[in-house]
């Protein structure tokens, strides 16, 4: 009896596949890429604005026809920074064919790296997730494809020995940081290099929610009066942060924000880009508008007789969405090619985004290099500071300490 | 209409104290038992499945907050910290000592078990509010514990990454193996409580939620079953952590924060405090009234809203309906869904004839 009824819902199911797989073909070709986003929760202030610029790049690849002939077809899930929903959420990208997904948040990228790997599709962590992720071998499908926080210590050490005069020796360098795994995960880093340079590193964690650092802050302007100031906050703190410093009278043109600390959001809230005047971030996508693209988004909304949406204003965040979209974008690119035209499954994308390469986008991209064995492309940052009300870039793509990142790595995959 | 007895007729206490009082729900717990044990995952796909998973996890941690809330009447902000330190026992357990989950998921619930008695000991001399703050700060300070002590959280990321499952040798790696393995541990949470509520130690639960004073004069060991709450809710939150652990494949416990403990305390109030039943409707409510709100919206939305906008008015929209949706509830049923459920049943018992 079990036979027969699991066989007649064998032939049913297939039936069904038959006739949806001649559905699909028959209309337009169509790929599926699968979004996580928060909107609601903890992280809102960056979903709301980096979520659009995925779908409007997404918009403008498939108001030019689509990527190869291949219309792209965007499911975005609102994960609320919770793991559950993302693993719902995973599951309904596999559901509806998703050839790529963008994972959100750093412990739904730890509870999904296995489940991607399981089912041989691959997710993008730009920002989240551990540094480990950039090692192709340990983490397959896994693809952090932008500066891991490894790599934007390296960079902020990088900036901080330029603006002293191209020496840490002797020198005192503060590091605020969020008291959770990813505001501990630079240590590694900031040690080795304190022992090659020889300047002195003092740490100070910040509790969560990170919105009362009167004491920290005391401590560093007070106490330990540093030459240079790293931060590694996220949500509001950086601007808590910021305006702390600014009222014990600590120089901003002192201070280095990692990625999370860097958007416009963060210093208008901390009083306003005059205030901030001189304050550093660093960047994994270019900032500002003045990018072919961004016009070319723009120019597809005027044409629709529509207005520019406002997210394109916060162009820190906005544009980070953008990159995202065009790296998945470029990665069923390659795949296609490599198929001759045919659609790609999941892991021709996973061979496509290997093979990434010379793609910039007009500077929005750092000059990346994805291979099977570095899925983060190098970890190329910038560094952006506010000079006279705007943000203006301070260093162009650069890798900071990368022989110290890729030891680092390496002392990681032997532990496991 | 579904029932026909006209009366009380029971004269033993066997009988008034059995599972199924009446033929009706031993029929019903069988087919229940056929739908899910074998047709539902002969007919769903990895997508469903994958929904029902987190729902028989939710289920197991809330049948144990609501031991501990709805049946002992103590209230309780840390089950969030106990199931991480159920996860982070099994993961320990099971990458430095290779042990299998049959011997780390128990054992991840008895650490969580001692831990809960600790944090319970306020609630000896406190109650209510109080009580919550007491809990609150165990919660933190157990977050607080695991994020700093390498010991115990595997290093800086403080996650640690767990092999799946196996059963004789067969590892449980799809959405359908995984399935069995949580339906089961659900089906067995549901049994143990409902049969633990039967028992001498569930009677004394709810004498001293119901008058701890009371409870205490007719001969009930306070100290003892307050404590006895705390470990049987933790205990079961700690296997739920275990659980998450192994379907997810890591113990991290940026999963577990307080937003967890306040999470699983909505299951129970939406639910029902004080019954299983409620326990399971609640789980099932929160889990999957967001998607299905998001289903609608989707297809809803797309008449009014253009691709993007759409995102952000679904996110918006779907957070408000579901508030709403918990107030409106709570206000047709302070009781919650179970005492809803009950209400249509007892209708439906007599009907057509209503007197």
């Amino acid at each position: 009896m079990m036979r027969f009824v699991k066989s007649g819902l064998g032939v049913a199911a297939a039936a069904v596949a038959l006739s949806f797989a001649g559905g699909v073909s028959a209309q337009t070709k169509e790929l599926v890429f699968g979004l996580q986003c928060d909107r609601t929760g903890p992280t809102a202030n960056v979903g709301v604005n980096l979520c659009p610029g995925y779908h409007d790049y997404i918009a403008l690849v498939n108001s030019k026809g689509g990527v190869e002939g291949f219309k792209i077809k965007v499911i975005e899930v609102d994960n609320e920074y919770k793991v559950p929903p993302a693993m719902e959420a995973h599951e309904r990208f596999k559901k509806e064919g998703a050839v790529i997904e963008g994972v959100f948040g750093t412990p739904q990228t730890a509870a999904l790296n296995k489940k991607l790997e399981e089912d041989k599709l691959l997710g993008t962590s730009p920002g989240f997730g551990t540094a480990g992720a950039a090692d192709g071998k340990r983490f397959p499908y896994t693809f952090p494809i932008a500066a891991s926080y490894w790599s934007q210590a390296g960079a902020a050490l990088e900036f901080a020995k330029e603006k002293l005069g191209g020496s840490l020796k002797g020198k005192k360098i503060a590091y605020l940081y969020y008291d959770n795994p990813a505001g501990k995960e630079p240590l590694p880093i900031l040690e080795d290099v304190q022992k090659a340079e020889g300047f002195e590193l003092r740490t100070f964690a910040v509790p969560a929610p990170g919105l009362e650092m009167g004491a920290q802050v005391l401590d560093i302007t007070g106490r330990f009066k540093p030459d240079f100031v790293i931060m590694h906050l996220f949500g509001k703190a950086p601007s808590v942060a910021i305006k702390e410093l600014k009222g014990k009278g600590y120089p901003l043109s002192k201070v280095v924000s990692f990625v999370w600390g860097s958007a416009e959001a963060d210093i208008i809230a901390a009083g306003g880009m005059g205030v901030a005047e001189g304050y550093s971030g660093i960047q994994f996508a270019g900032v500002g508008k003045d990018f072919q693209v961004l016009k070319d988004i723009a120019a597809m909304y005027k044409a629709a007789g529509k207005p520019v949406p406002k997210e394109m204003d916060s162009t820190v965040y906005y544009n980070r969405g953008v990159l995202i979209a065009a790296v998945h974008t470029e990665a069923v690119r390659n795949a296609i090619k490599a198929k001759g035209g045919a659609a790609p499954t999941s892991e021709d994308v996973k061979k496509g985004m290997e093979s990434i390469k010379g793609f910039t986008l007009g500077g929005l991209v750092p000059p990346m290099e994805i291979t099977p064995a570095d899925h983060e492309g190098g970890g190329w940052c910038q560094v952006w500071t506010v000079k006279g009300g705007k943000l203006v870039r301070s260093k162009d793509w650069f890798q900071g300490y990368r022989s110290v990142i890729q030891k680092q790595l390496a002392a990681d995959a032997s532990k496991s | 209409m579904f029932h026909r007895e006209a009366g009380v007729f029971k004269t033993t206490y066997a009988a008034d104290m059995a599972l199924y009082p009446l033929p009706i729900a031993k029929r019903t717990v069988i087919i229940l038992a056929i739908l899910f044990g074998v047709i539902l995952p002969l007919i769903l796909p990895e997508y469903h499945l994958s929904i029902l998973n987190l729902m028989f996890i939710a289920i197991v941690g809330a049948l144990g907050l609501n031991i501990l809330v709805g049946y002992t009447g103590q209230i309780s902000l840390g089950h969030g910290a106990f199931m991480s330190v159920g996860a982070y026992t099994a993961a320990n357990l099971a990458v430095r000592l290779d042990l299998p989950f049959w011997l780390t998921l128990p054992a991840g619930g008895l650490m969580a078990a001692a831990i809960g008695v600790l944090v319970g000991i306020p609630s000896l001399r406190i109650k209510g509010l109080y009580l919550a703050i007491a809990t609150l700060a165990g919660q933190l300070i157990i977050e607080w514990t695991i994020n700093h002590v390498p010991a115990i959280s595997g290093g800086a990321q403080a996650s640690i990454q767990v092999a799946r499952p196996t059963v004789f040798g067969y590892s449980l790696s799809t959405q359908a193996h995984l399935y069995f393995f949580l339906l089961f541990f659900a089906v067995l949470a549901i049994i143990v409580t409902l049969n633990l509520m039967r028992s001498r130690i569930g009677r004394a639960f709810v004498a001293v939620r119901d008058q701890d004073i009371a409870a205490e004069i007719i001969g009930i060991d306070i100290f003892r079953y307050k404590l006895l709450a705390f470990a049987i809710s933790s205990f079961y939150a700690g296997v739920c952590g275990v659980l998450y652990t192994y379907y997810f494949g890591i113990a991290n416990y940026e999963q577990f924060q307080l937003i967890v403990s306040i999470d699983y305390l909505a299951m129970i109030i939406i639910g029902g405090l004080g019954s299983v039943l409620g326990t399971i409707f609640g789980a099932v409510f929160v889990t999957v009234l967001p998607l299905l709100l998001r289903l609608v919206l989707e297809n809803v939305g797309s008449l009014f809203f253009s691709e993007s906008e759409l995102a952000n008015v679904i996110s918006g929209t779907r957070l408000a309906v579901f508030g709403g949706l918990i107030i409106v509830f709570l206000i047709v049923e302070p009781e919650g869904l179970n005492r809803l459920w009950r209400n249509i049943r007892s209708y439906f018992r007599v009907w057509p004839f209503s007197y």
